[in-house]
């Protein structure tokens, strides 16, 4: 146990150490979300304030999804064939994909802080439960990550895996969205937080299917 | 001959169901008036749906477990059967929401699951289109089926309950068999389901043979 557990926080280090070699990706990554940010600022008339909260949680979780894909598309596209057939003889499958759905729930929970900092920057703020907005994140990038590592595992195995990643991401992601937009709303408009534990319950919930198929279904992938 | 008897079975079942889900006595209800008739084909259309993507699964995993391509064959057909019950049913739903609902396409969370599910079994098949290889679209769009279904029962069963919803059983509106049913209609709306999915079987079955022979022909 504490082995494999050694052996994870080695695969971890590892997932850090070339992120931070290649530095461009991750700078591209946060860029990317500032852009999409300032993008929607000045297509909605650069006025802060202006939208209605509706809209304005719509619009942040929607970048934020297309963010996710972007970034955790290439968890698996950028290491070469190779080079992964030899971590697959050092560990086990379970291990990989546990290290990369960590590895890119830390990615997505800064790419996440950052873009919501930027987006209550120039676009305003209304949110009025700010810590339970933040557990709606953090909730988030736990279940993105953990789909779309899965997802992006199998689409790197077809032709064109940049299309095949948004075709096959975007409708399994869409119950995860809308919970989580759900429990965002009701952050955003400062509602009792007792009424919200339900979604956040079914958001947990879906978190832990979704991690244990990728942990059951993943050594199934790798092989091929 | 002794393999026949369920074709048979479902023929008769299904002239029943047709009949007399059309000319039985039905309960009357406001509203709904002779519209109810549609549970009787509307209703079985889904089970069915479900009985076959379930099928579909189990298929599926005996293929990661086992690696007979016979088993891919057949879990694709299945998925490929329940999508066309999946338009079916959606088509009878629009019509009997454009009389009960006043829309085709009403905006209810029932609805939207399902044309979501319906997204995602779509793009299983095009996950299944964009692989050269044989065992690796075998094995990937297997492990794709897998986790589809995995998030699609949620999608349809659980999520649309936790919100308002036009359907019955939905959003604390009372479930279909508290005021609505009757056994006439139950006496019905049983046979169907069962006559349907001997339909998507037998439907699969022939497809399944047709790609047999494509195989066999191709090799």
């Amino acid at each position: 146990m504490t082995e494999s557990i050694r052996q994870m926080g080695a695969l971890m280090r590892k997932e850090f150490l070339l992120e931070w070699r290649q530095r461009y990706a991750l700078n591209g990554m946060l860029l990317y979300i500032v852009s999409a940010v300032f993008v929607c600022y000045l297509s909605f008339n650069a006025r802060r304030g202006q939208l209605t909260p509706i809209v304005w949680n719509a619009l942040f979780w929607i970048i934020l999804l297309f963010t996710a894909i972007n970034a955790i598309a290439k968890s698996f596209v950028q290491e070469r064939a190779g080079r992964q057939l030899y971590y697959y003889t050092l560990a086990s499958p379970q291990q990989i994909i546990l290290s990369k759905i960590l590895y890119n729930t830390v990615l997505m929970l800064v790419l996440a802080l950052l873009g919501f900092s930027v987006y209550a920057f120039v676009l305003g703020n209304p949110v009025k439960d700010v810590p339970l907005y933040l557990v709606a994140l953090v909730l988030g990038a736990i279940g993105f990550s953990a789909s779309l590592t899965l997802v992006s595992g199998i689409a790197s195995k077809a032709e064109n895996p940049s299309t095949l990643m948004a075709v096959l991401s975007f409708p399994t992601m869409l119950p995860l969205l809308l919970e989580l937009l759900k429990i965002s709303k009701n952050a955003l408009d400062g509602l009792d937080r007792s009424i919200s534990w339900k979604e956040v319950g079914t958001v947990l919930a879906i978190d832990a299917i979704v991690l244990v198929l990728s942990w059951l279904l993943f050594p199934f992938l790798w092989r091929s | 001959m002794n393999k026949i008897w369920w074709k048979a079975l479902a023929v008769v079942i299904m002239t029943y169901v047709i009949f007399w889900g059309l000319l039985g006595p039905v309960p009357r209800q406001p509203i709904l008036n002779e519209s109810i008739r549609n549970v009787s084909f509307h209703v079985p259309l889904w089970f069915a749906m479900i009985i076959l993507l379930v099928t579909s699964v189990i298929y599926s995993v005996r293929y990661l477990r086992k690696g007979r391509m016979d088993d891919d064959l057949i879990a694709v057909e299945f998925a490929n059967t329940a999508i066309l019950f999946g338009i079916l049913g959606c088509l009878t739903g629009a019509i009997w929401a454009n009389f009960t609902w006043g829309d085709p396409w009403p905006n209810d969370p029932k609805l939207n699951s399902v044309a979501v599910g319906m997204l995602m079994y779509m793009a299983y098949l095009i996950l299944r289109g964009s692989f050269d290889d044989e065992q690796r679209r075998a094995r990937i769009s297997a492990v794709y089926n897998i986790f589809v279904f995995a998030v699609f029962i949620p999608l349809i069963f659980i999520l649309p309950r936790m919100t308002d919803s036009l359907h019955p059983g939905n959003g604390g509106n009372p479930a279909f068999g508290k005021y609505d049913m009757d056994n006439s209609l139950r006496m019905v709306l049983y046979p169907a389901v069962i006559g349907l999915t001997l339909i998507g079987v037998w439907i699969t079955q022939l497809r399944v043979r047709l790609r047999r022979v494509k195989v066999a022909m191709d090799d």
